[in-house]
């Protein structure tokens, strides 16, 4: 399958490389150079400098061949004109665009796009693991993999400072 | 007529005080706190300080009354959304928006924004017809840029001097509207003779430009 992926941020790297590993063939765009710095050095994709919402480049990117273009800048509003774009100009079977605000990402639902909203994934994450703990969040919140550190705070931290000063005004109350 | 300006830039502003001296009822979003103030305290108080795409705050604004959105920030991203919330949520007539890359201009369109205002299309219109080149000069655009209308200078090399308007093959889709003359608008019969120094005002389709060129400017 052909994806583009628009906007290498920690979304955005992570989903192209993954897809990358598993055989995909993808391209990403950013607007930064510097931002393709995320990717693995093991990234077998294309990556391409510009904006997301520019026609050019996209094409340059193959959307019009693309299978799948996802959107996963962190404007809102770029992903929206950037999911748009691919499916009304260069006809992309397949768009999906990243909306943080839940009312936004809903009403684009509407216009034919699908939506991901990071707010209702952590909220409903968060919320489910009040009742249900850890357990009933299906991965989405992890438990420590250590013991918490118990005993005194390293010398020198802001913690130790507090502490030893605490105590020093407690030696002179007493 | 009741109009929503989203954004408080130097467009918006000269917008909306426009809009108010004609006589119109304008309410104003836009983000900048400081800069909504500041407008808010020029014109009167009728900006609210918010993000103009969502939803809630175009319903303050009265969105569902309105007969009209003009969206106008320096981003196109957020124009193109300001209209669509406004259509999607509160249905308002006329949606138009401020485009900075005119190569978005055909996406605006096909997604149902009524008109689109570009000023660096402008600018290089002005430019085009500031600079005199032997071209075609684009004098306006209907239909979302199917019709176009459009001048052709007759200098020494036309291939059409001394013919009548009924002997010039014109491409299909293509009538010539009016013949400028010495200063002065000739109206075209079909044995107006074309000479040198005409300036003629064509009504033709966007495909038809070449065509068009080749005829009366030659090659």
């Amino acid at each position: 399958m052909k994806v583009v992926v628009i906007g290498c941020g920690r979304v955005g790297a992570t989903v192209a490389a993954e897809l990358a590993a598993r055989g995909e063939t993808v391209s990403v765009v950013d607007i930064r150079r510097s931002a393709f710095r995320r990717l693995p050095a093991t990234f077998s994709g294309l990556a391409i400098t510009g904006s997301g919402t520019d026609a050019d480049v996209l094409q340059s990117a193959g959307a019009e061949t693309a299978d799948l273009v996802m959107a996963l800048t962190e404007g809102d509003n770029r992903n929206v004109l950037a999911a748009q774009l691919a499916k009304h100009t260069f006809g992309v079977p397949r768009v999906i665009a990243k909306i943080n605000d839940p009312l936004r990402a809903d009403a684009y639902r509407t216009l034919g796009l699908e939506t991901i909203c990071r707010t209702v994934i952590l909220a409903d994450a968060l919320v489910a693991s009040v009742a249900g703990g850890v357990e009933a969040t299906n991965g989405m919140v992890l438990a420590p993999t250590a013991e918490p550190m118990l005993g005194a705070p390293p010398a020198g931290s802001l913690a130790d400072d507090q502490a030893r000063a605490a105590a020093d005004q407690m030696a002179d109350e007493g | 007529m009741y109009v929503v300006v989203i954004g408080g830039g130097n467009v918006g502003y000269y917008l909306t005080r426009e809009l108010l001296q004609a006589g119109h009822e304008v309410v104003m979003i836009e983000r900048d706190p400081n800069r909504a103030r500041q407008i808010s305290d020029e014109l009167g108080s009728m900006v609210i300080p918010a993000d103009g795409c969502e939803g809630k705050y175009q319903e303050e604004a009265g969105m569902r009354r309105a007969d009209v959105i003009a969206a106008v920030t320096g981003d196109d991203e957020d124009n193109l959304v300001a209209c669509q919330v406004a259509k999607m949520h509160f249905n308002v007539p006329r949606a138009i928006a401020r485009i900075n890359n005119p190569k978005n201009e055909e996406l605006f369109r096909k997604l149902a924004i009524d008109d689109t205002v570009s000023a660096t299309k402008m600018i290089l219109g002005v430019i085009e017809h500031e600079i005199p080149v032997h071209e075609l000069l684009h004098l306006t655009e209907l239909e979302g840029g199917d019709v176009q209308i459009v001048e052709a200078y007759l200098d020494e090399n036309s291939p059409v001097l001394g013919q009548t308007v009924r002997e010039v093959q014109l491409p299909a889709d293509t009538s010539v509207a009016v013949i400028i003359r010495s200063g002065r608008a000739i109206v075209v019969k079909p044995d107006t003779r074309l000479t040198e120094g005409d300036r003629i005002l064509v009504v033709t389709s966007a495909e038809r430009e070449d065509d068009l060129r080749t005829l009366f400017i030659g090659s």
